[in-house]
């Protein structure tokens, strides 16, 4: 196979013992690799989700919180922060190897598909007593931890809602004194506030960020009564009601024109508060979790307001007043975890009064068990409004293992309508009514129901 | 007798024995994903399935019947998605080839400043490829991007979204040519190296213009190169998954949604492993297909010539 020379002559004079420093040279490179795959880790390693306006200043965060926990309890905690996107590719990855992190975060939409993995260690009442009990948590967050009836794969560990940001000062010069009620005031006052010819708009969406678009096709859907996913599972996603709510969303820029073209391209909520920042945007619908990088900005904090979402009046029939789907990020245990005992304790330390003020401080967003809200930090001011509503306005996504195919579909298919609206095309209950039933073939086409 | 035996057995095992190694870790990083891959494509690999993956069930042939049942959602758009990226890496080739040629020609003959000239050309290649992805997504951004201030500026029109609908594709073919063009020029710059000048001189003696000596001297010389070239291009195409990633994230509109983009949409954001791995499979035996009648149609030409 080898073309050799064929002189056969030189043959005879080569050197002899020509095997045994071939065989040392493969067995040292060979080694030498696979030494590095060997090893075993001593300290507890912990994936944190970036909850920050950065993965840096989230590092420093835990690091100085998570020290408490290393003097009390001894167990040294390897942390990584992890950007959302690639967290759930690297959480995958984890649990298919059953190799990688003895903890991680989660965003709570991803519990019952992850739940069904059975790569998480289940907290059952024994584990959730362990941690003070499961009615020391929210029960909206405790909504959003798995497929209802079975122990949570997960325990919530940051909370967060989404609310209306507004730029006080930008009401003021419109003569606007008082947050508006409903559906209606709400497009009175965007409207009232958007003037193209100066770049001046009402409100921003992040247009091509399919997950935004799932999340307020899905709320906007409660409360026009329309379940994208029902009881026993099935996708409805061509309902009049949901049909309607869809609509209701996208018209804002194809119908109202209270949002700028331009936000079809904007694909993240950072980007999104970048135009509410600047003044372009007066209003932002956005989670909690948009707060650090609107108060990094140049914006006086003073003119950052919040007022709760606004629902139709009246609502249409059958549907919910609620005004935020339960947002935020969860905690797991991995089940192939050798340190099953100290990746608890972590769990604890993380869940316990005093680190859930300390780091919903730090993050801007909400505790999740009752017992922090005495704090001031989240019982006065925009976090109060946050609170309030995620406590008791808000609705979990489906909580069921294909949710992340519906996130997709029918994000995506909301991004395609703010598309078309954006480049001038019609989107009427026609258009949308497409969109959703194309959206609807691809879930049950790719084996949801 | 034995021993001469001996002696030539082990130098015939020699190579091999280095060359182990380098075997091992091709069949750790190479072989073994891919047989991996196919095995995952005859299962039913989903989240229920993902911590055991090796009890996940047989599925037989259904992620394939799925993935070309162009009836249904998920061959018909894999079917849009495939004539989307053929349509992607035929201009970007063609272009990439022909600015790649032009540049190439324009620089063979020595004058002052030539190596900056060419090192000019290799800036879009060297850029890390991320860097260059955003630079063209802030570009083509429709209120603040240059390309529209230009276009406007020049009374050209501009205020179009160049990252949505249709539009996306011809960014998606401009942001390719332009990383990829400097690449075939490399090439064809290194393959005009071995042409020899004198064949050059002796030609213009004969009279022969600059088409003739272009169409009579130089194509012949680069024909080994341009085809290998050609080929090479072709691949990396189509299976570019960087460029429309980084373009768009992860809402890549369906005019730009190249194939490997939407194997990767089909499977990690809908947790469907097996159907991913199928589609994936059937892009492998496409490129196989292309690279095995590419091979055996220049060695054919070879051969009659």
């Amino acid at each position: 196979m080898f073309p050799r020379s064929r002189n056969g002559g030189a043959r005879a004079r080569e050197p002899r013992p020509v095997r045994a420093p071939c065989l040392l040279l493969v067995l040292v490179v060979l080694s030498a690799a696979l030494v590095g795959c060997g090893g075993q880790q001593r300290k507890l390693v912990y994936w944190a989700s970036n909850q920050g306006s950065s993965t840096a200043q989230d590092q420093q965060v835990l690091r100085a919180e998570l020290a408490r926990f290393t003097a009390r309890t001894g167990i040294p905690v390897e942390i990584e922060v992890i950007s959302w996107n690639d967290l759930l590719n690297r959480i995958l990855g984890a649990a298919t190897s059953g190799t990688g992190p003895d903890v991680v975060n989660v965003g709570n939409t991803w519990s019952a598909s992850l739940q069904a993995t059975g790569a998480f260690v289940p907290f059952d009442a024994a584990a959730m007593d362990r941690l003070g009990g499961r009615g020391r948590f929210l029960e909206a967050a405790m909504s959003s931890t798995g497929v209802p009836g079975r122990p949570p794969a997960a325990v919530p560990l940051y909370g967060t809602s989404y609310a209306v940001f507004y730029d006080k000062r930008r009401f003021r010069e419109a003569g606007i004194t008082a947050p508006p009620r409903d559906w209606a005031e709400f497009l009175a006052v965007a409207r009232k506030l958007t003037d193209p010819a100066h770049d001046r708009f009402g409100l921003t969406v992040p247009g091509a960020s399919y997950t935004e678009n799932a999340h307020f096709a899905f709320l906007f859907g409660v409360q026009h009564g329309a379940h994208f996913v029902d009881q026993q599972g099935h996708t409805r996603f061509t309902s009049p009601a949901a049909v309607a709510a869809v609509q209701r969303y996208v018209e804002l820029m194809s119908c109202q024109h209270v949002v700028r073209p331009d936000d079809a391209e904007v694909s993240s909520v950072p980007e999104a508060a970048g135009d509410f920042t600047s003044g372009r945007a007066a209003m932002l619908i956005a989670q909690n979790s948009a707060l650090p990088p609107i108060l990094d900005s140049d914006m006086p904090a003073e003119d950052v307001g919040v007022f709760p979402l606004p629902l139709p009046n009246p609502l249409p029939p059958g549907g919910n007043p609620v005004r935020t789907h339960v947002g935020g990020s969860n905690v797991a245990v991995l089940r192939d975890s050798p340190r099953r005992a100290e990746a608890m304790e972590l769990v604890r330390f993380l869940t316990s009064r005093r680190t859930q003020v300390d780091l919903n401080r730090a993050y801007g967003s909400l505790p999740v068990v009752k017992d922090a809200y005495d704090d001031p930090a989240f019982s006065t001011g925009n976090a109060a409004v946050f609170g309030r509503l995620l406590a008791q306005e808000s609705a979990p996504v489906p909580m069921i293992p294909d949710e992340s195919r519906f996130e997709t579909t029918v994000g995506a298919g909301v991004r395609d309508l703010f598309a078309r609206a954006a480049m001038g095309q019609r989107v009427d209950r026609e258009q949308v009514r497409e969109a959703l039933a194309d959206a609807e073939q691809q879930m049950r086409g790719a084996g949801g129901s | 007798m034995a021993v001469l035996h001996q002696r030539r057995s082990r130098a015939w095992t020699a190579p091999y024995l280095l060359l182990a190694p380098a075997l091992v870790f091709e069949l750790l990083v190479h072989v073994v994903p891919m047989l991996g891959g196919l095995w995952m494509s005859f299962r039913e690999l989903n989240q229920f399935f993902l911590r055991s993956w090796v009890s996940a069930p047989p599925a037989g042939l259904g992620n394939y019947r799925f993935a070309v049942d162009f009836d249904g959602a998920v061959g018909a758009e894999l079917l849009r998605s495939f004539s989307v990226t053929a349509a992607f890496s035929l201009l970007t080739v063609v272009f990439s080839f022909g600015l790649g040629l032009g540049a190439a020609l324009l620089l063979q003959r020595p004058f002052r400043g030539r190596f900056l000239v060419r090192g000019l050309f290799l800036v879009p290649y060297a850029l890390p490829i991320y860097t260059a992805a955003m630079i063209w997504k802030f570009m083509l951004d429709r209120s603040d991007g240059v390309v529209n201030a230009a276009l406007s500026g020049a009374g050209l029109g501009g205020g179009n979204f160049w990252l949505l609908g249709g539009n996306a594709f011809l960014s998606l073919v401009v942001t390719a040519v332009w990383r990829l063009w400097p690449f075939a020029f490399l090439a064809l710059t290194a393959g005009m190296q071995s042409v020899p000048g004198d064949l050059y001189d002796a030609a213009e003696c004969d009279g022969a213009g600059p088409w003739q000596r272009f169409r009579f001297i130089t194509l012949p010389v680069l024909r080994p190169v341009a085809q290998v070239l050609a080929l090479v291009l072709f691949l990396w195409t189509f299976n570019d998954f960087n460029l429309p990633y980084m373009l768009f994230d992860q809402s890549v509109p369906s005019a730009a949604n190249l194939v490997s983009v939407h194997v990767y949409q089909s499977s990690f954001l809908t947790w469907n492993f097996g159907l991913g791995s199928a589609m994936s499979t059937l892009l492998l035996l496409f490129l196989l297909a292309v690279v095995l009648l590419f091979l055996a149609a220049t060695s054919w030409r070879r051969r009659a010539s």
